[in-house]
């Protein structure tokens, strides 16, 4: 016994050392690969092990609102599902994909020609589809078929305010009208954060903020959603009517200088834009230019009446109704004898306006035209604003000068005409035209004598009565004073005989003037085509209808108004 | 110094469980906040929404359209028709 005990304790003194060298290897070995791990590979690991729990989000902006004045929706974005695909995953049953077809509403050959396109591993089926229709899709469960939350724009005023709202493309950013101008504020920026998310995919943790967004700042137009509506209404009647190629109308409070409202016919309806023409997107009130014609002789008589050269009952000859300089005749539609300058106006005759306009300077006449905004784009920070054309005075001639006294070799946008007008209406002042709303009255900058603006005031009154141009522009209740124009088109660098562009602008109430509008109707080609047969009726209905709406006391005895049988015919 | 030792190791230990729970109330709450601020666009969204349907329906064409086709209403002679001032100046206290 004692001999096998002996013989147990007696061991090798080796095997012990093996077993603990071997023992110090194995951590020798931990060392090394926690030293390998912890100091070496730490970036790449730490980044597994967040993967795990940490994401980062995408904070979308939502689009800002467009409101009109009194806080009715215009353009208000809301969510849609965009049904998307990776082809390579899609197996589709026969009757699975009659169903999607169903719900997309589009044929089933076309599922199957866009989840077969080439070299492709992410294809639309379908954008900006309504929630219930794509939870119908995500109901089906089909492999390899997701969606993705986007925005659409919806436009509730439609045609009616699609001019200047303009709208957006699919990615929701502005392409037309305020929608483009107000993209900076509109819009927003997208944001994106680090965040960690627990087994369940809640939120736990806001880790940081890599990026802050911002959601679109709502926008407030000067638009007034009535007054804009029966805009529109009326001119598209009009267009209609005399079977015009287009119109336009605004209407600007002469206070403030807002935009009330401002319409294009034809127009177009901004939801669903599948089949536009240039014709329809264009915004001719801001965007094109025409010859005013006659609407431009109260600015050259203003002119006259300043300097004192004329006053309003200096007589100018007008007989025989025409007058020739430089082998060019100026004619008049209505020949009369001598007439007093508010007779000129009041008549419309060229002649006079034009032997007005060649006893003033050039340099004047230049100079009042630009102060009242023609040649130079209004600020308004609308895409496509246009400045119109008026040639320095020292390039002009004598017949020019003659012509641009009633309108013919300058050319100006309606808003610029809707705007000059602003003069006559602040007896002398000039205001800046908005888009947004302004709620306070606008400093107008001065560009003409109060005096002078007042006399014409009293001119365009007297147009618009039994014996003028324009008796259709009255309305009962409120005194109306304007200027109708009608001018010949220009074609291919001449006039065209037959096509006329027929307008009127004037404001009211003329004791107190708080509304300009100006309405404009490219060639009218149902018989009519003067200015104060085709565009005053389309003014009187909107002046009457707009200064209900907007309470303004009568200035005038409330009697029926008689229609003249024959209404004095202006000459352009 | 024993029990000294345990003192400490008894504080140790609520100190590591107070950290645990402020931890995770803290996490839950930020859950909530996070519901709540979703709930909050969500109902921006809805606002949105009804904003476009109340305008859909208050379409100034389409009042018009039924005043005059199924109410048979109608603009009223202007001859009848007052204008009052919209601000009525405030009478004099006395």
């Amino acid at each position: 016994m004692s001999a096998a005990t002996q013989g147990l304790v007696r061991l090798p003194p080796w095997r012990a050392r093996v077993v603990l060298l071997v023992l110090f290897a194995a951590f020798a070995a931990l060392g090394l690969r926690a030293l390998y791990l912890q100091a070496l590979r730490t970036d790449f690991l730490q980044e597994k092990g967040e993967a795990r729990y940490s994401r980062v989000l995408e904070i979308p902006a939502i689009r800002g609102r467009i409101l009109d004045r009194s806080g009715e929706a215009l353009a208000v974005s809301t969510p849609v599902k965009s049904i998307w695909a990776i082809p390579s995953d899609v197996v589709l049953s026969a009757k699975e994909r009659a169903k999607l077809a169903a719900l997309l509403q589009m044929p089933a050959a076309e599922i199957d020609r866009k989840l077969a396109e080439a070299g492709r591993d992410f294809v639309y089926l379908k954008r900006q589809v309504a929630p219930d229709v794509a939870d119908a899709v995500a109901a089906l469960g089909i492999k390899g078929i997701s969606e993705q939350r986007e925005f659409r724009r919806y436009y509730p005023g439609g045609e009616v305010t699609a001019h200047v709202i303009g709208f957006t493309g699919i990615d929701d950013s502005g392409q037309e009208g305020v929608e483009l101008a107000h993209q900076q504020t509109l819009g927003g920026k997208a944001g994106s954060r680090r965040v960690i998310k627990d087994r369940l995919g809640r939120i736990v943790e806001d880790v940081e903020s890599i990026r802050a967004g911002q959601d679109g700042a709502d926008l407030t137009l000067a638009l007034d959603a009535k007054i804009q509506s029966l805009a529109f209404g009326a001119l598209k009647s009009a267009v209609e009517h005399h079977h015009a190629k287009a119109g336009g109308l605004v209407v600007v409070d002469v206070q403030s200088g807002e935009i009330l409202a401002l319409a294009n016919a034809p127009s177009f309806n901004p939801n669903n834009r599948a089949r536009l023409t240039g014709a329809q997107l264009r915004n001719r009130v801001i965007t094109d230019l025409f010859e005013p014609g006659s609407t431009l002789k109260p600015f050259t008589i203003a002119l006259a009446l300043e300097s004192g050269r004329v006053s309003p009952s200096t007589l100018i000859e007008t007989s025989p109704g025409r007058m020739t300089i430089a082998n060019y005749t100026i004619h008049d539609a209505h020949p009369s004898g001598a007439l007093t300058v508010a007779q000129v106006l009041q008549k419309s005759s060229n002649v006079g306006a034009a032997k007005i306009a060649l006893g003033l300077p050039r340099e004047a006449m230049w100079d009042l035209f630009r102060r009242v905004g023609f040649g130079t784009a209004p600020e308004l920070g609308f895409p496509g604003a246009a400045a119109g054309r008026l040639r320095n005075y020292r390039t002009w001639h004598p017949i020019e000068q003659a012509t641009m006294a009633y309108g013919h070799g300058i050319s100006v946008s309606l808003l610029q005409l809707a705007r000059a007008y602003t003069v006559f209406a602040r007896d002398g002042e000039l205001v800046p035209l908005t888009l947004v709303k302004a709620g306070a009255p606008a400093a107008g900058e001065k560009v003409l004598s109060t005096e002078a603006a007042r006399e014409v005031r009293a001119m365009l009154e007297l147009a618009v009565q039994p014996g003028g141009t324009g008796p259709r522009a009255r309305i009962m209740g409120w005194r109306v004073a304007g200027k109708t124009g009608t001018a010949h088109k220009q074609e291919n660098g001449s006039y065209a005989a037959n096509k006329y562009i027929s307008s009127f602008v004037g404001f009211a109430p003329a004791s107190a003037p708080r509304l300009v509008i100006a309405v404009m109707l490219d060639e009218p080609s149902a018989g009519e085509y003067y200015g104060g047969a085709v565009a005053a009726p389309v003014f009187a209905q909107v002046m009457q209808g707009a200064l209900r709406l907007l309470g303004v006391p009568h200035d005038a005895p409330l009697e029926p108004l008689e229609l003249p049988g024959e209404e004095a015919k202006e000459s352009t | 110094m024993a029990k000294l030792n345990l003192l400490l190791l008894a504080v140790l230990v609520a100190c590591a469980l107070g950290l645990v729970t402020s931890q995770h109330r803290s996490r839950k709450l930020f859950s909530d906040f996070e519901r709540e601020q979703a709930r909050a666009r969500e109902l921006d969204i809805e606002y949105g929404r009804l904003q476009l349907e109340a305008s859909t329906w208050g379409l100034h064409q389409r009042v018009e359209k039924i005043a005059r086709s199924a109410l048979g209403l109608r603009a009223p002679d202007p001859r009848r028709v007052r204008i009052v001032p919209a601000i009525v100046p405030p009478e004099p206290a006395r």
